[in-house]
């Protein structure tokens, strides 16, 4: 679907560096953390969206959040990523609001473990 | 958001996207694999050591750093123009994103939660010393404290200052003894 340009990994692989300290975090707390993080790169080295385009919208998400959340709101990050991507892909007519409940609801409502 | 409703949600809108084409779950997991394995601080460390070691590169690296950065190819994306500030003995250099979350991934990989988090957002502006007290980093009142604030269009690194008793270190050694943290400028390197 899409060519990603990787050009020198093995170049980058073959300099046997070690990862620095304080480097052991763990990158996604939670599986969906990287999965919806995977999405937005992937739609964007797909061509789907400029980065910056993506940047912008996160950036209203999150001015909003910090206007309008009270302090027992805990500050998502994943959540403000994926509304902001959620937000583009309607606003370029690749997927509709009423889609993404519908969709939501019907997997919620699933029994536990017919997901896999 | 619960958990559980964030990952369905998640899962929703990745099935929607799946089934109309848009995206193969193929590369979604190529992506995560990559920023896992290959994107990180290991790369903003190398360039770090190359400063330390070569006065020219070093030069290069300050006064244009995106171009240094093409010349790696790193595979980490962001980086459309790449600063790197220099910590000295009289000013510390800090990084921040007050909008959001912007990041050099391509040289540091993908920001830490606090760096996203709207406590250290605001306040690093404001107030840097207490911050980086927090972090255990207390900067001398002598010396000055700048704070870079990154956006879509520049992300900061900082190339921070090397310990004395690294001197004659071959780079990769030097390499390998970068953190994470002395490149966004929170923490400070020891030689310990």
């Amino acid at each position: 679907m899409t060519d990603v340009p990787q050009p020198s990994l093995e170049k980058v692989l073959s300099e046997h560096l070690q990862p620095p300290m304080a480097n052991g975090e763990v990158l996604f707390e939670a599986p969906w953390h990287g999965r919806v993080f995977g999405m937005a790169v992937a739609l964007h080295e797909a061509g789907v969206f400029n980065w910056d385009e993506f940047q912008l919208q996160l950036i209203d998400v999150i001015k909003l959040w910090d206007r309008t959340a009270s302090d027992a709101d805990e500050y998502q990050y994943y959540e403000h990523f994926q509304t902001a991507l959620q937000q583009l892909m309607v606003d370029k007519g690749l997927l509709s609001r009423e889609d993404l409940a519908l969709r939501q609801t019907h997997l919620a409502n699933l029994p536990h473990g017919h997901d896999h | 958001m619960s958990q559980t409703t964030a990952a369905i949600r998640a899962q929703a809108l990745e099935s929607l996207l799946t089934e109309r084409g848009l995206l193969d779950a193929d590369l979604i997991d190529d992506v995560i694999v990559r920023y896992n394995e290959r994107v990180g601080p290991m790369n903003g460390a190398k360039l770090v050591a190359h400063a330390w070691s070569d006065v020219a590169f070093k030069k290069r690296l300050l006064t244009d750093a995106t171009a240094v950065v093409n010349e790696f190819e790193f595979s980490g994306g962001q980086v459309d123009k790449l600063v790197v500030v220099e910590n000295t003995p009289d000013t510390h250099n800090v990084v921040v994103c007050t909008l959001c979350s912007c990041y050099p991934w391509a040289v540091l990989g993908l920001p830490p939660k606090w760096y996203k988090d709207p406590a250290y957002r605001s306040r690093v502006v404001r107030e840097p010393r207490s911050v980086l007290a927090e972090f255990g980093t207390f900067i001398s009142t002598e010396k000055k404290i700048r704070v870079w604030d990154s956006s879509a269009e520049i992300r900061y690194m900082v190339l921070p200052e090397m310990p004395a008793a690294w001197q004659g270190r071959d780079v990769d050694s030097l390499a390998a003894s970068v953190s994470r943290d002395s490149m966004i400028g929170v923490t400070v390197l020891d030689a310990n």
